[in-house]
């Protein structure tokens, strides 16, 4: 059984690893938006899922034009990328306008509905004009990077056996790495970052110290969509088919890595993204194998969702996150 | 605070708009139903009696291209028979409603067409689990029920009067694939996929009971999530098997990804699957990654009898799209509702009888030529001439090549 798991373990690490940059990618918003309004935005799992049609909306468009063809792909990507994440960064920005500021002094849970009002709203708006544009909001996009790439894990040691995969997985992975590099470095090393960590500590003594509380949070909005978008475009890029609910379940899966990692903290959210991809993989890939065959695939979650609860219970502040004391 | 109160006012505007306009669309749909009903009673005001069709189908969601198949199938036969009904001094009309695959909202559009006194008819469903609870309400409102796609096993198996179907059953589809797969393609080790719904689960067993039976090995049977895009995980289980076919009991939307990524590992062996991923969109979807894939079904081919010629150029020429594999059994299940109705005010004298009289007229209905299948009940309600069909993408094009055909 053992030697079974093993052999599988190259390629359930590589499978495991592409959903688990999505995931740290989406998690990083959730976390973010909470570590400074201590609010839980629902609603960018749908950021995520916009993206995604988007980005796949620029592939279709740009695939279309003559000059596509002597263009490499990458640099096509890099430009869809940049340009989704810009439209879905403001998309956060005028979602937090509207929806979250004028309830900014409002109880914690007022904002919680209309986040999840805004999720419902931003679903059927895209649903609805995938169906005027395509006449089925199952959009399945271009493919791209699809060259299949062998890795001979089995010259390594012969418990192995070989893994594949698509070049996507490597644009991917890379991607969200310098995502969350590139944000790692802004928020420590950068005047707006700290600001926003000034105005996550706390917001009345921040705007005391001249930081426009308003703007570092509509940036902090603004940074957090334009990389749930980005990451959009990177799903689509990797699954090809996309329909306007991948952003429920993903959405609620990287909260859970937020919460895994630790809310509020930045590189908890990287941590606990990556460690629930790969949770989810193995049981998906072992779990009859493990229990003799009575609990099938069907059941990961509930093996990944299990070992979520086993931490909090003894960590309830996350992997990565501090115990915080109450205010009074 | 003057924002505040504007932004009230402008949340409480809203609110009194939808309850004025939920108030006007029911009292508009009770005042035209209370309007009608005298008149139908009273056939010299109008000159004839309105009779309206149901179709229930998934007009929206991921199995909208099917779902829109049946209805425009159904309306162009309701169409085509209009003129010979306004003879007989009855004006047909079709309702269409969308149950969004979903069996909480298949039943109540049931309840409503229960409601409804002048629908006499449905024309559905497309999945099984929503056709299994919406059927017990059209037994309680005698509505006769023909469905051109439903193949679960218990939806005819419950004894009900009013439920018909004119294709196959999950019983027979699953072993006529499995024979097809142990004996034509020889397949030793088989590997089964499903979706945990009614359907899939339903046509997944029936093939691994007949695959077992005719000697191949069953190395692994898996479920799936409906709604999730990354199968990897159970991919991977393929991976190692080292399986000689890969079964999958589900619809295309799930089928097309797993074999798209199957592919993207290497797998190359054929793939199989049940009537749920006989769609154009499991083209859309897998790409190129679709060659080698076996389906059955139990749509025929459109184009091999004459009369199915005409009907997928009629129907080219009416809605200006390609027919789905389903649209000619739409077309049919409302040929054979109308023989039913037809008999039915026949032998009535030309009055319109009773729901439960047309329901038991459409039960007796034998022997009726359709533009592809020939529909004859058996007292269960289930055709005793269905076929099921087998089919292989070759290319990535939709429909694919008929490669058998397995008669009951």
């Amino acid at each position: 059984m053992l030697q079974e798991v093993l052999q599988s373990l190259p390629q359930v690490l590589i499978d495991g690893l592409t959903l688990g940059a999505v995931y740290a990618v989406v998690a990083l918003g959730y976390t973010m938006v909470y570590g400074i309004l201590q609010l839980i935005n629902f609603a960018h799992g749908e950021i995520f899922m916009s993206g995604a049609f988007i980005g796949t909306a620029f592939f279709i468009l740009i695939m279309g034009t003559s000059w596509a063809a002597g263009v490499p792909q990458i640099i096509l990507l890099i430009l869809v990328l940049i340009l989704t994440a810009s439209i879905t960064g403001l998309v956060g920005v005028g979602m937090e306008r509207v929806a979250y500021r004028p309830l900014r002094n409002a109880p914690r849970l007022i904002p919680l509905i209309t986040a999840i009002g805004i999720s419902f709203i931003l679903q059927d708006l895209v649903r609805f004009i995938a169906e005027l544009f395509n006449g089925n909001y199952i959009v399945t996009g271009p493919s791209l990077f699809s060259e299949q790439i062998t890795l001979k894990t089995s010259s390594i040691s012969s418990v192995f056996y070989d893994a594949s995969f698509k070049s996507s997985f490597l644009i991917v992975l890379g991607t969200a790495i310098v995502l969350m590099i590139a944000l790692d470095y802004f928020i420590n090393k950068t005047k707006w970052g700290t600001a926003m960590r000034a105005v996550a500590l706390d917001r009345e003594t921040a705007s005391l110290m001249s930081i426009n509380v308003n703007k570092v949070i509509s940036i902090t909005f603004f940074i957090g969509s334009a990389l749930g978008g980005a990451t959009g475009v990177l799903f689509a890029v990797q699954y090809g088919t996309i329909d306007p609910y991948i952003g429920f379940i993903l959405g609620l899966k990287a909260f859970i890595a937020a919460v895994l990692g630790g809310i509020g903290n930045i590189r908890g959210a990287m941590l606990g993204g990556m460690l629930l991809g790969l949770m989810e993989m193995f049981a998906s890939a072992n779990l009859s194998l493990l229990t003799g065959g009575v609990f099938g695939a069907e059941y990961k979650d509930v093996f990944a969702f299990a070992i979520l609860i086993l931490v909090l219970i003894f960590k309830p502040e996350g992997l990565l996150g501090k115990p915080t004391a109450e205010k009074v | 605070m003057k924002f505040k109160k504007s932004v009230g006012l402008l949340l409480s505007g809203v609110l009194s708009m939808g309850i004025l306009a939920a108030c006007s669309s029911d009292s508009g749909s009770s005042s035209s139903s209370t309007g009608t009903t005298p008149t139908s009673t009273e056939p010299a005001a109008e000159g004839s009696k309105v009779i309206k069709i149901a179709t229930q189908s998934p007009l929206s969601g991921g199995s909208a291209i099917i779902g829109e198949a049946i209805k425009l199938g159904a309306q162009m036969k309701l169409e085509e028979e209009k003129a010979k009904f306004e003879e007989l001094g009855y004006t047909l009309q079709l309702e269409p409603y969308d149950d969004q695959a979903d069996p909480k909202k298949g039943v109540s559009n049931a309840n409503l067409i229960g409601a409804d006194e002048q629908i006499y008819g449905v024309i559905g469903h497309y999945n099984s689990g929503v056709a299994i609870p919406s059927s017990e309400v059209y037994e309680k409102y005698n509505i006769a029920m023909v469905s051109p796609a439903n193949t679960a096993v218990e939806v005819t198996e419950r004894g009900l009067k009013t439920v018909n179907r004119i294709v196959g059953r999950d019983d027979f589809q699953g072993p006529a694939g499995a024979e097809y797969a142990v004996n034509e393609l020889g397949a030793k080790k088989i590997f089964v996929i499903q979706d945990k719904t009614a359907y899939g689960t339903g046509l997944a067993e029936a093939f691994i009971k007949a695959a077992e039976e005719t000697g191949a090995e069953i190395v692994g049977n898996e479920g799936i999530t409906i709604g999730e895009k990354d199968f990897n995980g159970v991919i991977n289980q393929v991976l190692n098997k080292k399986p000689d076919l890969v079964f999958f009991g589900g619809l295309y939307a799930e089928g097309g990804i797993i074999i798209k990524q199957a592919r993207d590992k290497g797998i190359d062996v054929p793939f199989m699957g049940g009537d749920g991923m006989d769609s154009s969109g499991l083209v859309d979807i897998a790409g190129e990654a679709v060659k080698n894939t076996y389906i059955t079904s139990v749509a025929g081919d459109s184009t091999a009898t004459e009369s199915g010629k005409k009907f997928m150029e009629d129907y080219k020429a009416k809605f200006n799209k390609d027919p789905e594999g389903f649209s000619v059994y739409g077309y049919d299940s409302m040929g054979v509702f109308l023989t039913g109705l037809e008999a039915a005010i026949t032998a009535n004298n030309g009055e319109l009888p009773g729901k439960d009289k047309v329901a038991e007229a459409v039960r007796a209905v034998k022997d009726y030529k359709g533009a592809l299948t020939d529909v004859s009940f058996d007292e269960k309600g289930d055709n005793i001439n269905a076929k099921i069909f087998l089919y292989k993408f070759e290319e990535a094009s939709y429909p694919p090549v008929q490669v058998g055909e397995v008669s009951q």
